[in-house]
């Protein structure tokens, strides 16, 4: 393609994508840079918003709050919690589960594939979820925030579409040397997926990290709250909690103000950072991931 | 374990001779059932059981007789939500919220795709890395996010706006902000992610149609407007299936972070009316009826959408 030069127009034209998609980029990207430079300022440049874009009057304030707080450190660990078993029981779900639907020769295939697709379409509805878990027992405990999700149609699909594209030779060969098929899936495929293996643990664990709907329905005790819920008290109900702000004492009222947002910025960087150091090593299957993953198959 | 055997042809034997073949068949694969069984275990509790108790939006249901010995009373529930004060308005906000969202965040990322289709090397992999970044936040945060910077005290834009010499907007309380708020968020979180699947499916186009259309005197514009944009045109429509799938729903999940009192005239849809009926105020039978209600809806919109791009362009999902 490059033997051919691009008209002046074309190049107008990558010009003018570049332009746009620059754009784009700062517009993404804005939102994120401001919060983390406002996390380290100091609160009352940012009240008075002279904070643009660099951090000034650098002060860790914030995050020395942020992490005396006994409720926030108390979801964190929840959260880490939910999100490392949360995981492990997805993956233990639902891999096997695809790699047993890639098998073309499974006696009932069709069958299955319907039975797992229709909730994908038809639902009970939140009112009868809720209400089996309550009968199950399961309202309150920390288990159901680990099984109500336990199984993914979506990554299910992608795990199928991805293991039927592993030549057939392999499994034959590994099954001809007298493996079974639960040794073959454990000592050859999934040594061989590990492409597969990163995106199904980033969807699941960014799934649990992120998750609060299904803590604000199924939970009661502050205790078992993972760190969603705590984030939602403090940035969309505006309940700071008392011990956050206990020392600031008789300063002004402005003051304690500015601390509070202080408080949100650091608190916002603090939850959403792991992922987002977390992502950008795994981006090269994303691609692949939905590619493979398309429902047409 | 012994290599499953191919199943022998299946016209060649009696009904008993077939039966035994899958029989055999079934007891080669019993490995592959036994990795289906935690799946299917979790499927069957999480989400057959559920549809098990939609039965109560027929009945009174009662915690203490359960889903099946609730009592039966028709079609109650629904002729109570359709004569309710707020059931248009809850229908119209539903609509109109995902009617614009739908408008909005179907188009971008595919023209973003394209854009991004025309920037080589590294420039486009850090700007895809970048444009992923909002999809990895939490909504909580997200919403957290928008009403820290749309604050009318501290917020950034409101003291842009004062900058300007304009007045201070309380936008996250003014009902007539509150679909943009949400529609556009939502833009900004998910225009990279959604991208992913067309740049995919852009990087399927045959560069020998490019070369044969730069000979033939083509512009870049022509190019994608004839090439690429054909190319993608059945992912296209399978996301255009799926969304229309979704048209008739909203999740509660963001809804409910971005409402408060005083935008709730537009911000309560069906999503949310259900949770708070139901879970709050445990009124189950009631609620569980308008969410079947709006179950089928959805079900209808996917299966029009289906068959009009099946009779339309030959793509369909089922």
């Amino acid at each position: 393609m490059t033997a051919i030069r691009d008209t002046a127009a074309d190049r107008r034209f990558q010009i003018f994508c570049c332009i746009i998609v620059t754009i784009l980029l700062l517009l993404a990207v804005y939102p994120l840079l401001y919060v983390c430079s406002a996390s380290v300022s100091d609160p009352k440049l940012v009240a008075s918003g002279k904070i643009i874009l660099l951090p000034k009057g650098i002060t860790l304030e914030g995050y020395r709050r942020v992490f005396q707080d006994n409720n926030i450190l108390t979801g964190y660990l929840n959260t880490i919690f939910y999100t490392c078993f949360g995981t492990l029981i997805n993956l233990l779900v639902t891999v096997p589960a695809g790699y047993a639907l890639a098998r073309t020769t499974l006696p009932g295939k069709k069958l299955f594939m319907t039975f797992f697709m229709l909730p994908m379409y038809f639902s009970g509805g939140l009112i009868p979820t809720f209400l089996l878990v309550n009968q199950l027992g399961l309202y309150n405990t920390r288990a159901v925030m680990l099984l109500i999700y336990a199984f993914s149609m979506y990554n299910c699909i992608i795990c199928r579409t991805f293991f039927g594209s592993l030549p057939k030779e392999l499994e034959e060969a590994s099954i001809i040397d007298g493996c079974s098929p639960i040794q073959t899936f454990m000592k050859i495929v999934l040594p061989l997926s590990k492409a597969l293996l990163g995106v199904m643990v980033l969807y699941f664990a960014v799934a649990h990290w992120n998750t609060y709907f299904s803590a604000l329905l199924y939970l009661k005790d502050q205790s078992k709250f993972p760190l969603q819920l705590i984030l939602r008290k403090i940035l969309v109900l505006e309940e700071s909690s008392a011990d956050m702000l206990s020392s600031v004492g008789e300063e002004a009222a402005a003051a304690k103000f500015q601390l509070k947002e202080l408080i949100k910025y650091s608190v916002i960087v603090v939850s959403s950072l792991p992922v987002l150091v977390l992502y950008p090593f795994l981006q090269k299957y994303f691609a692949q991931g939905v590619m493979i993953g398309s429902v047409k198959g | 374990m012994k290599t499953p055997r191919p199943i022998p042809h299946r016209t060649s034997r009696g009904l008993r001779g077939r039966l035994r073949c899958l029989m055999q068949a079934v007891w080669d694969h019993r490995l592959y059932y036994l990795m289906l069984l935690p799946a299917f275990a979790a499927v069957l509790i999480f989400s057959y059981f559920p549809m098990y108790g939609i039965q109560i939006a027929f009945k009174d249901y009662k915690g203490s007789l359960g889903f099946a010995a609730s009592k039966w009373v028709g079609m109650k529930h629904f002729i109570n939500f359709f004569n309710s004060y707020n059931c248009w308005t809850l229908i119209k906000n539903t609509f109109v919220l995902s009617l614009y969202s739908f408008l909005a965040s179907f188009p971008i990322p595919i023209i973003l795709a394209l854009l991004l289709n025309e920037i080589r090397g590294r420039y486009k992999n850090f700007v895809q890395t970048v444009l992923y970044a909002p999809h990895f936040i939490s909504l909580v945060v997200l919403v957290g996010m928008i009403s820290t910077m749309l604050s009318p005290s501290i917020g950034s834009i409101n003291t842009m706006i004062e900058m300007l010499g304009g007045k201070k907007i309380y936008f996250m309380s003014l009902p007539s902000a509150f679909r943009h708020i949400y529609v556009w968020s939502g833009v900004w979180q998910e225009m990279g992610w959604s991208a992913v699947i067309y740049i995919a499916a852009l990087s399927a186009v045959d560069p020998q149609l490019h070369e044969a259309a730069i000979i033939d005197g083509a512009s870049k514009l022509q190019r994608i407007w004839h090439i690429n944009l054909p190319t993608i045109l059945p992912t296209v429509v399978i996301m255009f299936i799926l969304s229309a799938g979704s048209l008739a729903s909203v999740g509660q999940e963001k809804v409910l972070l971005l409402q408060n009192d005083l935008n709730l005239d537009v911000s309560e849809v069906i999503s949310t009316y259900v949770y708070k009926r139901g879970v709050l105020h445990a009124n189950y039978s009631f609620s569980t009826a308008i969410g079947l209600l709006n179950n089928l809806v959805s079900i209808l919109f996917l299966l029009g959408a289906n068959w009009i791009s099946k009779k339309a362009t030959e793509t369909s999902l089922f």
